[in-house]
């Protein structure tokens, strides 16, 4: 079960960020997610959100190079230990995670990971027990 | 098949064509120096007199003119004939200094639209095509030469200058244009707009396309090629010697025909002015044989230039130029070391990268700093850093091995970088020196 990002190049300037928000709000893109990569000159904003086609439509329209980047998405209770013991599982089984983020909703901790078989870590978690959460779900958050 | 626009001349023997020569340079050198003050001046101070110039072995002779002479004699200095002879003038831009005026009469420019003709039967061109100009009308000489060179051919003629993309799309499809003439750097847009709006080149009625005015690459050439679906000619010349036409690509691609009964080529050393042998590498040097209003003798392009006798398989005989190198005032000094910008693009083609670039120079604490901005395209993106940024390593070493000195490569947004209508604006030197 995977989710799709939503990665977008961004130019490393005042005002390039907000150039991009602009365009989200004024469609009225609804974000679950948001994390920001950068390296000196360039950026990557990867995001989710409520409708993808919709969001990467209105960006390609106003000119940003994006793409659709498959990542597994995750639901665990809020407690500690919770991402501690996603990790753990992803580990044992030798799953490299390239990046993650994480929000939180209601009672719930919510994470995205990257990695590069997504069906692989995706089967080996639910086969210990842990809660994928699907593109729908997220959107209904 | 190859074609010629006149076969008898195109073709002629090696001899037949010294013996124009020949004849012609004695001719033009008694003319101007009957006519032209300033450059009989010059020939006095050498010595010399038109008795002293009895064939193209005496043209070593001759002083050059440069464009600093013709700064001197603005506007009317260089003036061989009276003004109510002439009928038209053109002008360069004037980016690099102070404007040069050209003047033609009646016959200099049937002659210039004779040399744009050859070009465009060159390119496969007959009255069976629509010929679409969208090089700059007014005082640049690229869209009236190619107009006029269209109507000797019989072409139907689309004026349509440059600029407007979308209406330039419209009037290629809907008339089923056939040749596009353009600069190399207007070609490319169009050739992108096209492609974003769906439009595949099989879908594109061009066949060929004749490009020139300013410096572009092999590799350009063939992404322009691939865009367009077509077979892309480059063609060569200056507003001094008359504008686009002095020499154009036949089908073989491999450098452009000099119309050598009307100009003789000579490339010399840019230091010494030494004249070179065949097939080394120098300043292009041009004597017009038969222009009447603005005829110069040995003047000096800047473009660095590479000339060939070799036998070429269309069976034009007259001699070819390569692709200029790039203009000598184009060519940057960087850290001592010689830059051309068409160098630059060499790499960035071959490795995948769009043909909208612009290099930044600049100095910081004494040192010369070359950066070079890349648009970002969809082909080149991915989520991936590690994966963006060593493309850009790998950028940077191929810029390296080709011009021995490390550039730093900035990814900007796309279309960031202006997109140009007719000569690109490639460098951009802040250096105050």
């Amino acid at each position: 079960m995977n989710v799709k990002q939503i990665s977008v190049f961004l130019e490393n300037k005042p005002g390039y960020l907000f150039s991009m928000t602009k365009v989200l709000a004024e469609h009225r893109i609804d974000m679950r997610a948001f994390s920001l990569a950068e390296t000196s000159d360039f950026g990557i904003a990867r995001l989710i959100v409520d409708d993808v086609l919709a969001t990467a439509t209105v960006l390609k329209e106003a000119g940003f190079v994006c793409s659709l980047t498959p990542v597994l998405a995750v639901a665990v209770p809020d407690v500690p230990g919770g991402l501690n013991q996603v990790l753990e599982l992803l580990a044992a089984d030798e799953v490299n995670v390239e990046y993650m983020y994480a929000f939180l909703s209601g009672q719930n901790a919510y994470m995205i990971f990257r990695v590069a078989d997504v069906p692989r870590a995706a089967a080996s978690l639910a086969a210990s027990g842990i809660r994928l959460v699907s593109q729908d779900e997220l959107s209904e958050l | 098949m190859e074609r010629y626009y006149q076969p008898e001349i195109e073709t002629a023997p090696r001899e037949q064509i010294q013996a124009w020569q020949d004849e012609r340079l004695v001719r033009q050198v008694r003319h101007v120096w009957d006519s032209v003050p300033y450059y009989r001046r010059l020939m006095e101070e050498k010595g010399l007199t038109p008795d002293d110039i009895k064939g193209t072995a005496d043209l070593h002779k001759l002083p050059f003119i440069s464009k600093h002479d013709l700064r001197e004699a603005y506007p009317y200095g260089m003036l061989a004939v009276p003004l109510k002879d002439c009928v038209r003038i053109h002008s360069t831009s004037g980016t690099t200094g102070k404007r040069v005026i050209a003047y033609y009469t009646q016959h200099d420019i049937d002659l210039w639209d004779d040399c744009c003709a050859r070009a465009i039967v060159a390119a496969g061109g007959s009255d069976e095509d629509v010929c679409q100009i969208s090089y700059g009308f007014g005082l640049f000489t690229g869209g009236a030469g190619l107009n006029g060179g269209s109507h000797k051919v019989g072409c139907l003629t689309v004026p349509i200058s440059s600029g407007n993309t979308e209406r330039q799309i419209m009037f290629m499809m809907d008339l089923k244009a056939t040749i596009l003439c353009c600069t190399p750097s207007y070609a490319a847009y169009l050739g992108e707009s096209m492609k974003e709006m769906g439009l595949t080149p099989d879908q594109i009625p061009l066949k060929a396309g004749i490009f020139g005015a300013e410096a572009w690459s092999e590799e350009m050439r063939k992404s322009i090629e691939e865009t367009l679906g077509i077979k892309a000619y480059d063609i060569y010349g200056l507003t001094e010697t008359s504008g686009p036409g002095v020499a154009f690509e036949c089908s073989e691609q491999t450098g452009m025909h000099i119309n050598e009964d009307h100009f003789i080529a000579e490339i010399i050393d840019p230091d010494t002015g030494e004249v070179l042998p065949d097939g080394e590498e120098g300043e292009l040097v041009f004597t017009a044989l038969d222009k009447e209003a603005f005829p110069l003798l040995r003047y000096r392009t800047r473009d660095v230039c590479v000339l060939s006798h070799k036998p070429c398989s269309c069976g034009r005989t007259h001699v070819k130029m390569c692709k200029p190198r790039g203009r000598t005032d184009d060519m940057l000094i960087i850290r001592g070391v010689n830059v051309f910008p068409s160098q630059i693009e060499t790499v960035l083609l071959n490795q995948g990268y769009p043909a909208n670039y612009q290099i930044i120079v600049d100095r910081v604490n004494n040192t010369d700093t070359l950066d070079i901005q890349v648009e970002m395209t969809p082909e080149m993106f991915t989520d991936s850093l590690a994966e963006i940024t060593g493309r850009q390593k790998k950028l940077v070493e191929g810029l390296r091995s080709m011009l021995g000195l490390t550039a730093k490569v900035t990814l900007v947004a796309p279309k960031s970088i202006t997109r140009s209508e007719g000569k690109a604006v490639r460098v951009i030197d802040k250096r105050k020196i």
